[in-house]
């Protein structure tokens, strides 16, 4: 009769990981490097706001693709004789526009609907994820260059794409945050007492995956920014004349065998802002997710 | 174990059938073709001649049957713009890419593998920390960028490979090699050093679990164990991204043509962009989509026939 000694035993439940309260775990470094190089882009480009070295329209016909420091261009000028360092200055915000627009875009049509695919029965959740595998076959690039050909080539029409495009990745990252919210034992109490799917979503799932909607929006930041500098490399995202530093890569490899600088400056910049994006959202995740610290 | 790949199969072509409803909606229905083609001075009666002559006055599901079902016979139509017909163009350039993709693979995962598990086997050291921020510095840098400084560095300051162009295999195998090496290496290297952080990832947890600790028990080596062991489990996660992967850099191929004016389907993607051909860019559109769904379905199904557990599920 032991049978009736025994509780019935319920599958011990993982601890949900994305509780854990983050001030009480240790500094990373990770955050630390990925979160200064961020601040320095953001810095750049609200300081170019105000002030750049020289004026971007400004062509110095006495100085046409001078090395670094003569006539007072810090890092030279271009074929054009235009101030490579305010263009750099000025690339820097049209990255991070394209990018909080596109990553605005995707978190604010892929959270509800991860959420959404989180709760409902099985059968929609797998119904949701076969739209997202479908969804996920058309990436930022190709995705930019449809809204391009029926939109015209242009920012708006590129961020738009690349905001559109990176939807399925924070639906899938919801999702599976979700799933371990609803498995909860205080959502259970929240069901008993009566309280229905919207006000779990809004009152328990929301608060608790916040931390992984700002980790996938660091991951997304990376791949928006790429997705960018690829377009304007390709001539598709802004005019000639708004400095984007894609475009500047573009107009560096016309003349790289006696300039390799020109291609070096924007390429270095591209690669910084990529890795800060990168680093900040992996510090982040180890940070709300430590599970994953380490891999 | 068959009716999974049956179901499989099944979510592939319905995924395919959706995928082109969605690209044919967005370039035929949404804006006007035919004033695309004409441009803002055309007469009313133009615009009515040019949507006759695409046969846009047709009903929108006959209009979606006629193209599908051309495109399933490889007649893609023709082009208004260049006149052209787009299936044999999108037939000879997918080749080109079909290249540019497998040797950018092979680079990456030439690159990855021993990365990726040297990253893991060293993961307290210091060395296996400088891999893990090598491969990180890689991911950073896009592959058309990555493209640009080899060409920055191996064509123009060392001059040993050329800058761009294409060269067809079978016309001049040497060439062929000399021209897709720098290409190769700008696809895979990046895509190597992404690779190699799930390889890393992958080999770290096969190393925690019990049965390498048997082997290890029995007297193995930890690199003889993970080299035994631990490789084939390790590559399940592994191949998953593989297929993610080679989407990645299929869609990276179309810029990579672009910087070393390689003539594959990317590059007659852009210039259909550039055109504005939407019939072509439908066309090459759906092509690369369903590749990418195929490949997906291609690598769940290895997925389930590497790991015996999954067949049953």
């Amino acid at each position: 009769m032991t049978a009736f000694m025994t509780p019935p035993t319920t599958p011990p439940m993982p601890e949900p990981a994305l509780l854990t309260n983050p001030r009480t775990q240790r500094r990373n470094p990770l955050l630390l490097v990925g979160g200064t190089i961020v601040a320095l882009i953001v810095a750049t480009a609200l300081v170019s706001f105000f002030w750049t070295p020289f004026p971007t329209i400004l062509t110095d016909t006495d100085h046409l693709a001078s090395p670094p420091g003569a006539g007072g261009h810090l890092l030279g000028t271009d074929l054009y004789g235009r101030d490579i360092l305010s263009w750099l200055m000025v690339g820097a915000q049209t990255t991070l526009y394209v990018g909080i627009v596109a990553v605005g875009i995707a978190a604010v049509i892929g959270t509800p609907l991860g959420i959404l695919a989180g709760m409902v029965r099985p059968a929609w959740s797998e119904f949701l994820m076969r739209v997202t595998d479908i969804w996920l076959a058309f990436p930022a690039l190709l995705m930019a260059l449809i809204f391009a050909t029926v939109f015209g080539a242009s920012i708006t029409s590129a961020m738009t794409a690349i905001g559109i495009a990176s939807v399925p990745s924070f639906v899938r990252v919801v999702r599976s945050g979700t799933i371990v919210v609803m498995n909860a034992d205080y959502v259970l109490a929240a069901r008993v007492a009566g309280r229905r799917g919207p006000a779990i979503a809004m009152r328990h799932v929301l608060p608790n995956i916040a931390g992984l909607v700002i980790v996938q929006c660091s991951v997304s930041y990376a791949v928006a920014i790429l997705a960018e500098a690829a377009l304007s490399y390709l001539g598709l995202a802004g005019g000639p004349t708004t400095p984007s530093w894609g475009l500047m890569l573009f107009q560096g490899q016309a003349v790289i065998s006696g300039h390799p600088l020109l291609v070096i400056w924007p390429g270095v910049a591209i690669g910084l802002a990529v890795l800060g994006f990168n680093l900040f959202g992996d510090g982040l995740r180890d940070r709300y997710d430590p599970r994953l610290s380490g891999r | 174990m068959w009716w999974q790949i049956v179901r499989r199969l099944l979510i592939f072509l319905i995924s395919a059938l959706v995928a082109s409803i969605v690209v044919f909606v967005l370039l035929t229905l949404v804006g006007d073709p035919a004033r695309t083609i004409l441009g803002t001075e055309a007469t009313p009666q133009g615009i009515a001649e040019m949507r006759h002559q695409m046969g846009l006055d047709r009903p929108v599901i006959t209009q979606y049957l006629s193209w599908a079902n051309g495109m399933l016979h490889g007649d893609f139509g023709t082009s208004f713009v260049t006149q052209l017909p787009i299936g044999p163009q999108i037939g000879e350039r997918l080749l080109v890419t079909l290249w540019l993709v497998a040797g950018g693979m092979v680079v990456a995962l030439v690159v990855a593998l021993p990365l990726g598990t040297l990253a893991a086997l060293w993961h307290r050291r210091v060395a296996g920390w400088i891999l893990s921020g090598l491969s990180q510095l890689g991911i950073a840098v896009p592959a058309f960028l990555a493209g640009i400084l080899l060409i920055a560095a191996f064509a123009v300051e060392l001059g040993w490979l050329p800058s761009g162009g294409y060269v067809v295999p079978a016309a001049d195998p040497i060439g062929f090699l000399k021209h897709m090496m720098l290409p190769w290496a700008s696809l895979g290297l990046v895509q190597g050093a992404v690779l190699a952080r799930y390889v890393r990832s992958a080999v770290l947890d096969e190393m925690e679990q019990d049965y390498l600790r048997t082997a290890r028990a029995k007297g193995m080596t930890v690199w003889r164990a993970v080299i035994r062991h631990g490789m084939r489990n390790a590559s399940i996660p592994v191949l998953t991204v593989l297929g993610v992967q080679m989407i990645t850099v299929l869609v990276g191929a179309v810029v990579v043509e672009q910087v070393f004016v390689i003539p594959g389907i990317g590059s007659f993607l852009v210039d259909s962009v550039a055109r504005q051909d939407r019939l072509a860019v439908q066309g090459i559109v759906v092509t690369i989509v369903v590749i990418s769904l195929a490949v997906s379905f291609l690598v769940d199904t290895a997925y389930a026939l590497i790991d015996p557990r999954l067949r049953r599920r």
